[in-house]
Formats: C-alpha cells, sequence, structure tokens
C-alpha cells in the first residue's frame, strides 16, 4: 500500500478522534468535580444524536447548525438529573451511584430504542461527500468540520473553566469540598451545573459524531466504554489528558481498521485500555494516583 | 456440617424454606410448558446471581462483566459437545477451569497492581467486550454467525448430553440453585466467609490484621467465575445457539447483576427472591401489554430500568431484607 494511505487514515483518525475526545472530556468533568462516574455518558450522546437527525429529518437543519440547541437542551437535562436524581447518592457507596446509573442507562437506551426502533439513522447533508485535498492528502470535509468544531468547543470549555467566577467556584468544588462549603458555595447547584456542562459536552458530540456514523439506540453502552477508555487513557480527571486520550484512541482505531480489520478495531482500544490502567493507572495525563 | 448449615436459623425460616423446595419441586407436574420454561430462567438468573453475589455481595469486589465466563463456560463445552461428541458432564472438566483462568488473570492483574473501586467494574467490562470481539473472529465456534447445537425432538431425555425436554433443564437449573445456596451458605459462616466480609467492610483494616486481602479476593473471582461458567453450560445447552454479540454483551452482564441488586447485595436469599420478583413482573407485564397488542421491543428492559431504580433508591439494602422483617425471618445481613 502507498504511504498516502497510512497518511490520510491517521489524519481521519485523528479528527475523529477530537470528536471522541470533546465527548470524553464531559465524563472527565464529571468525574473530575463530582467525583461520580456517568455510566450513562455514551447513552446521553445517542440522545443527542437522534435529536440531531430529528431535526435535521423535520427542518433539514445541519447538526453542526444545531449543535448549541441541542448542547442546550442536554444541558437542561444533565442539570435536571444531577439536581433529581444523583445528588442524593453523593455520599453513597460507589457501587450504589454505578447502579443507579446503569439503571438510567438502560432506560435510556431502551427508550431510545421504543421510540426509534432498531434500524441504523444518518443525516445525509450536502457536503456528506465533499473532501479537501491537501498536498497528497484526501480528507473528507465532514470529518475536518466535525473536528474543527471539537476544537472549538473544547477550547472554550476550558476558557470557562479558566477565567470565568463560575468556572473557578466548579473547580474550587472539585479541588476542596469542605473547602467550598466554608466559603459559602451553593455545592449541590454547582454539582448539578457541571453535570449539565458536561451532558452538553456529549450533546455537542453527539451532532458531530452524527455526521461520521449511523446511530442506532446500541451505540450507547459502547460510546460509554469507549469514553471510559478515553478518559482512563489520558487520566481521570484531566481535560487536556480527555483531549489527547481521544486522539490517541482515534488513531488507533482507525489504524487497526486499516491494518487488520475494522470489526476488531476496539480490540485494540480495549488492549491500550489494560496496559494503561497496570502501568500508569492516573494515566498519561493524570497527577493524582488512585 | 450439617450442623454449621442450619445453626442459628430460625424455624419459620426453614420452613419458609422446606415449603418453597416442596413448591418447586412439585411445580413441573402442576405448570404449563410456558410457565416451566419462565420458571427455568428465574432459576436461572438465582443461580447466577447467587455466584455474582459471591464476588460483590461477599467479597465487595463489583464485576460488571460476569456475561465473561457465562460465554466461556459455554462456548467451551459447546465446542467439546459439537465438535468431538463429548459429553458436557466432561465438557465441564475443561470449560471450569478456562472460566477460572479468565477470571484468575483478571483477579491478578487488578489486584497486584491495585485497580480497584471503579476502575476494577470497568476492568471487567473490558475484558467481557474483548472476548465479544474475540469470539466474533473465531470461526472455529461460528464467529460472529453464531454456534449451534444439533437439535431434534425427543421422546426421551438424555441427561448424559444434556438433550431433552425441558422438565429436565428445570430439575439441573434448580440442583444447581440449591446447591449454589447452600455453598454459600456454608462459605459465609466459615472463615473464608469472614474473611470476605472483614475486606469487603474495610480493605485496609483486614489487612491491618493480617488477612491475605489478595489471596482471598482471588479465592473470590474464581469461584464466582467457576460457578457461573456452569450456568454458561446450561445456557448452551437449553437453548442451542450461541452468538458472541448476545453471550458476552455488556447487557447480559447487567441483566446477571439485576437479580442479586433487587433482592439484596449480600444476602443469601436476594438473589432468589430478586430473579422471583424481576422475571415474574416482567413476564407478567409482557403478558398484559401483548393482551393490548403491543409489542415493542425495548419495553422490558425499560421496565427493569425501573425496577432497579426504584430500588436502589428506596430500598438500597434491596427487598429481601425488606421482606424478611416483615415475615419476621430476619436473616443477619451480611
Amino acid at each position: 500500500m502507498p504511504a498516502e494511505i497510512y497518511l490520510n487514515v491517521a489524519v481521519s483518525g485523528i479528527l475523529t478522534g477530537l470528536v471522541y475526545g470533546l465527548m470524553a472530556l464531559g465524563l472527565s468533568v464529571i468525574f473530575g468535580v463530582i467525583r461520580i462516574v456517568n455510566f450513562a455518558h455514551g447513552e446521553m450522546m445517542t440522545i443527542g444524536m437522534y435529536i440531531a437527525i430529528a431535526i435535521f429529518s423535520a427542518f433539514k437543519l445541519d447538526p453542526l447548525v444545531m449543535m448549541v440547541p441541542i448542547a442546550a437542551v442536554l444541558f437542561v437535562f444533565g442539570y435536571a438529573l444531577q439536581a433529581s436524581l444523583i445528588n442524593p447518592f453523593i455520599n453513597r457507596p460507589e457501587h450504589s451511584q454505578f447502579i443507579l446509573l446503569v439503571a438510567v442507562a438502560l432506560v435510556m437506551v431502551n427508550g431510545l430504542l421504543i421510540l426509534f426502533g432498531p434500524d441504523a439513522k444518518n443525516v445525509q447533508t450536502t457536503y456528506a461527500f465533499d473532501s479537501f485535498l491537501i498536498g497528497p492528502l484526501i480528507v473528507d470535509a465532514t470529518k475536518v468540520y466535525a473536528g474543527g468544531a471539537a476544537v472549538l468547543v473544547s477550547a472554550a470549555l476550558f476558557a470557562f473553566f479558566r477565567f470565568s467566577h463560575l468556572g473557578q467556584a466548579i473547580r474550587a468544588c472539585a479541588d476542596n469540598y469542605v473547602g467550598a462549603l466554608v466559603v459559602g458555595l451553593d455545592v449541590r447547584r454547582l454539582y448539578a451545573l457541571t453535570f449539565g456542562i458536561g451532558a452538553a459536552c456529549v450533546g455537542a458530540a453527539g451532532a458531530m459524531l452524527v455526521l461520521i456514523i449511523d446511530v442506532t439506540p446500541a451505540l450507547g453502552p459502547a460510546y460509554t466504554l469507549l469514553a471510559f477508555i478515553i478518559v482512563i487513557t489520558g487520566g481521570l480527571g484531566s481535560m487536556p489528558g480527555a483531549l489527547l486520550g481521544g486522539i490517541l484512541i482515534g488513531f488507533t482505531e482507525a489504524m487497526a481498521g486499516l491494518l487488520f480489520s475494522p470489526s476488531a478495531k476496539s480490540m485494540f482500544a480495549f488492549g491500550l485500555l489494560v496496559l494503561v490502567l497496570l502501568f500508569r493507572p492516573q494515566g498519561i495525563m493524570g497527577k493524582r494516583a488512585i | 456440617m450439617i450442623g454449621q448449615m442450619f445453626e442459628g436459623v430460625p424455624a419459620r425460616a426453614l420452613a419458609c424454606g422446606a415449603l418453597l423446595l416442596a413448591a418447586l419441586l412439585a411445580a413441573p407436574y402442576v405448570v404449563n410448558d410456558y410457565l416451566l420454561t419462565v420458571l427455568i430462567i428465574i432459576l436461572y438468573y438465582a443461580y447466577t446471581g447467587q455466584a455474582w453475589n459471591i464476588m460483590m455481595g461477599f467479597a465487595g469486589q463489583l464485576s460488571l462483566g460476569h456475561a465473561l465466563y457465562v460465554g466461556l463456560g459455554a462456548y467451551t463445552a459447546a465446542a467439546f459437545y459439537v465438535h468431538f461428541g463429548i459429553s458436557p458432564w466432561i465438557g465441564i472438566l475443561a470449560a471450569i477451569p478456562i472460566a477460572i483462568a479468565g477470571g484468575a488473570i483478571i483477579g491478578f492483574l487488578a489486584f497486584r497492581f491495585r485497580v480497584g473501586g471503579v476502575y476494577f467494574a470497568i476492568l471487567t467490562i473490558a475484558f467481557a467486550e474483548f472476548a465479544r470481539v474475540g469470539f466474533d473472529h473465531f470461526n472455529w465456534v461460528g464467529g460472529s454467525s453464531g454456534f449451534f447445537l444439533p437439535v431434534a425432538n425427543y421422546a426421551v431425555s438424555d441427561l448424559w448430553n444434556l438433550r431433552g425436554k425441558p422438565m429436565m433443564f428445570y430439575y439441573l437449573i434448580l440442583a444447581m440453585t440449591v446447591l449454589a445456596f447452600v455453598i454459600c451458605r456454608l462459605l459465609l459462616t466459615s472463615r473464608i466467609g469472614y474473611f470476605w466480609l472483614a475486606i469487603r467492610e474495610d480493605e485496609e483494616a483486614a489487612r491491618a490484621i493480617g488477612i491475605d486481602t489478595f489471596r482471598y479476593k482471588m479465592y473470590a473471582v474464581i469461584l464466582s467465575a467457576g460457578m457461573t461458567s456452569l450456568a454458561g453450560i446450561f445456557f448452551a445447552f437449553f437453548y442451542n445457539n450461541l452468538f458472541p454479540e448476545q453471550v458476552f454483551h455488556i447487557s447480559r452482564s447487567i441483566e446477571l447483576i439485576l437479580a442479586p441488586i433487587i433482592g439484596g447485595v449480600g444476602t443469601l436469599f436476594g438473589p432468589i427472591l430478586g430473579a422471583f420478583l424481576l422475571t415474574g413482573l416482567s413476564e407478567t407485564m409482557h403478558a398484559i401489554l401483548y393482551g393490548f397488542g403491543i409489542d415493542i421491543p425495548g419495553v422490558k428492559q425499560v421496565f427493569y430500568g425501573l425496577c432497579l431504580l426504584f430500588v436502589v433508591i428506596v430500598l438500597p439494602h434491596g427487598v429481601w431484607p425488606w421482606v424478611a422483617r416483615v415475615l419476621g425471618i430476619k436473616e443477619r445481613r451480611s
């Protein structure tokens, strides 16, 4: 095979990986602040994807244009979920939080199955088959747009946590729970906001990913796992780590699909997870030892 | 050992247990084929729930990948039977060690490298998913297009080859469930059981008083994996078809843990009660919906999810401790 093929596949894997990274960023933010492992993460993404598809088929509005409203819907959803169901569980044992979210995920997947049926759905944009020629490289336009949007949203999120007062307050909750309570922060509300932000991230990622892959309700658990793998690889709780992990997984999957068989590609992601858990359990960018 | 079995059990509990066992023994002569199948499914989940409970309920290690052991047991015994005509009773001798090896690898890696809590749960999922994709490409046992056992209309039941009527499978799974219950009861009142509970409650403290936590956690994983693989053999010979997509899928793993969680994690009777409640309610609901002409995939799972939500929010210790209190046969929550 000519070398350009490897380069093409690598670039397209990295672009998909940026979207993965944004999805994982949501999980990482939720875990980093609330210390809750969102086992319904991929399911929330499929909700975002189905909203995008419903809007597209009804009004022919592009998912990338509708990304902000979709993220807003998911934000409200995440906020409500944290405020109603999860907040009472923050001091419960780990396995009981886990099971709560497994239950939520089960309802979401099968709720989508009832609403939309088991068949794969996608959007047919006008630029679906366009591509850019950059020297010897041929890059799909959809992947460039999706990857670019993921970078923009991630940058906005970094800026929010770095510079805004609200973002700083949320980071304060993450750094020192008791301290945050002492200085008078409404921790429960900030937790709900954080879960909302995490949900918005994954909703936006869903709106981008719907351009790249077909969606079925069964996609949820697979992407929850993928988000876990990315976040653990990059370092649970580290925002740059989530993006880096996303790129790494996107690249690995693309190369494995080219060199072996596309259906075996997830084995390499799992293999990577096992290696990271064993030899660097805090992840590539993680600081805290677990 | 017999004394240890019944020590400290209130008379009323013994009476209830004997009554339930008698009812289950007589059931095939009373109920129709459909209900018999439902009972088989209930006992299957009671058995697997009991096996899972050893790891989570007793030793405190949350496994979300138990479908791995079901699948390894199922595929091993089925492959021996289909390719070499070897009886599943001999196949057990290969299936259990293979499942135990799988469990031991996960346990060794996780406990040696101190992978705990949520990370451990994700590691178990990862291994089950790894196996799912692997078996998809394992053509000797059919790959992704499935693996089938020969089926015929049997006049007589052949227990040696596990070919036959539902009634044979019913008594087989009933025997397995009773045996699993007895084993768990004996374990809980023995040294190893107390060590497990100590590890579950506070691993640091357990280590501090000199319990070899690595070794006892390994025992829990190995025992749980071995017992679960037997359920896999039952699954293979009862359903006669195996698809990696279905056998190893994460939703299978979740189904396996529903009964003990709803019944009560760490209780002996919880998995059994949970299996009855869950399958009983879902079949009732299915019948009602079917009566109204509604047959939509996913309704059952939404119902499972809502049950799970209800129990985890309202009865965090499960239904059994509550039922036991009402019946006045309180099982010491261990």
